[in-house]
């Protein structure tokens, strides 16, 4: 059986908002970004990964030793820096943050959803799950 | 060992782990720590990392197919992950400032209830009615498609939710797991929401909360891009496998066996994080 075939879009809408969007349909879209943003994410990782190997894939590995990564690893900046310099890890790095980007974009995307459907008390919400995000992406808790 | 066949055996490791996460729908983020430590002598922050990122992976891939299948409810999971990323934040700003060897004993203390846990099925209570005031404040009712057609559910006790959800966050941000057993705990049995509601909302937060402490665990140096790469790959191959394949598992025993494991690394973890090998 197919539930799309038995939904009743207009049950959910919020009472009283002439939404022009169902959440049925928001709901669609964030499948569809979910996706989009894993399949990106996965492909410049791998993309780094063969690189890295090429490259360096008979050395050693050196996991079990901490001594934390080194500074152009650690941000946004420094890795699109390093990216551009051509260095293999800083592209899987990317791929990494691009994956960890998915669900910060599918909540800016559902913030879009609150606001166009008028949903005042999940605008806040919204607001303040997205926040705490941007905050901790932007390294704002010093280590 | 070069780092070839290291990122190959992670890989395997992580295929295995992925595919029994998801059968046993306990996901892979609660062995993949347990294994980078203890088999692979990974040092137990970079295990950490890599572990976060898995979980993003397999909670975005998985709710790609289930947002679609509309069971999720996009409310509740936005209402809870404000306690959820704020407990993430926490957790992994005490994880830059207590010793490894807590953090090892904390995840087994955490490994050993998710096993006893996982064997131990818990009772569906579904209300049609939405007679909590908070919840129909926050409009939290909703419905979810079943044999009979739409079925209308409502939901109660969001305070008491909200905490638990705190609590799901810390130790996420703690010990890069998705803590889905403790969300699916607060939703189903708390706030009385419908199995697969609360199984696919939870999956659906998973990604937002490892998404908050993945960013300071990235700013501290701790996501190993050689490391991470294999483990997410892994994790999200086996995790897709493994949802292929659940029709007609006999999830009962794959879930003992799992436990089983579960408690085997347990024990392992403790005593590491006692004596200090970690």
């Amino acid at each position: 059986m197919d539930p799309a075939s038995a939904r009743a879009p207009e049950g959910r809408r919020p009472p009283g908002a002439r939404a022009r969007w169902t959440d049925e349909q928001v709901d669609q879209l964030l499948g569809n970004l979910l996706r989009i943003g894993v399949i990106v994410a996965t492909i410049v990782a791998v993309i780094g990964g063969v690189l890295l190997l090429a490259q360096r894939g008979l050395a050693p590995a050196s996991g079990h030793v901490f001594t934390g990564e080194p500074p152009e690893l650690r941000s946004v900046g420094g890795i699109l820096r390093a990216v551009a310099a051509g260095h293999p890890d800083a592209i899987v790095q990317l791929g990494l943050v691009l994956l960890i980007a998915t669900p910060v974009a599918r909540v800016a995307m559902s913030l879009v959803a609150f606001i166009l459907q008028r949903d005042r008390i999940y605008i806040v919400v919204t607001t303040i799950v997205l926040a705490l995000l941007i905050f901790s992406l932007t390294g704002g808790i010093p280590g | 060992m070069s780092l070839l066949l290291f990122t190959g055996l992670v890989g395997i490791g992580a295929f295995s782990a992925g595919m029994l996460g998801a059968l046993t729908g306990l996901g892979g983020g609660m062995v993949i720590v347990p294994m980078l430590t203890i088999l692979f002598h990974v040092d137990l922050r970079y295990a950490i990392g890599a572990s976060l990122v898995s979980v993003i992976a397999t909670s975005s891939g998985a709710a790609a197919a289930y947002v679609k299948e509309g069971y999720t409810n996009v409310r509740v999971g936005m209402l809870l992950e404000v306690a959820t990323t704020l407990g993430a934040l926490g957790g992994a700003y005490l994880a830059g400032r207590i010793g490894t060897g807590a953090i090892a004993v904390i995840f087994a203390i955490v490994l050993l209830y998710s096993a006893y846990r996982s064997t131990k099925p818990l009772a569906e209570h579904v209300m049609a009615q939405d007679d909590d005031p908070l919840s129909r404040r926050l409009r939290l009712a909703s419905t979810y498609p079943t044999r009979k057609g739409l079925q209308p559910y409502g939901v109660k006790a969001v305070p008491a939710g909200f905490s638990l959800m705190l609590v799901a966050g810390v130790l996420s941000g703690l010990l890069g797991i998705g803590s889905g057993a403790l969300k699916v705990l607060a939703m189903d049995q708390l706030m009385h929401l419908p199995f697969k509601v609360s199984t696919t909302t939870s999956n659906f937060m998973i990604g937002v909360t490892a998404a908050a402490s993945a960013g300071i665990y990235l700013s501290r140096g701790y996501i190993d891009p050689g490391l991470a790469l294999p483990v997410m790959l892994g994790v999200l191959a086996g995790a897709l496998v493994g949802a292929r394949i659940l029709a007609g598992a006999n999830t009962m025993v794959l879930r003992r066996i799992f436990a089983a494991v579960i408690i085997a690394l347990a024990l392992e973890m403790a005593y590491k994080g006692i004596r200090g090998g970690l």
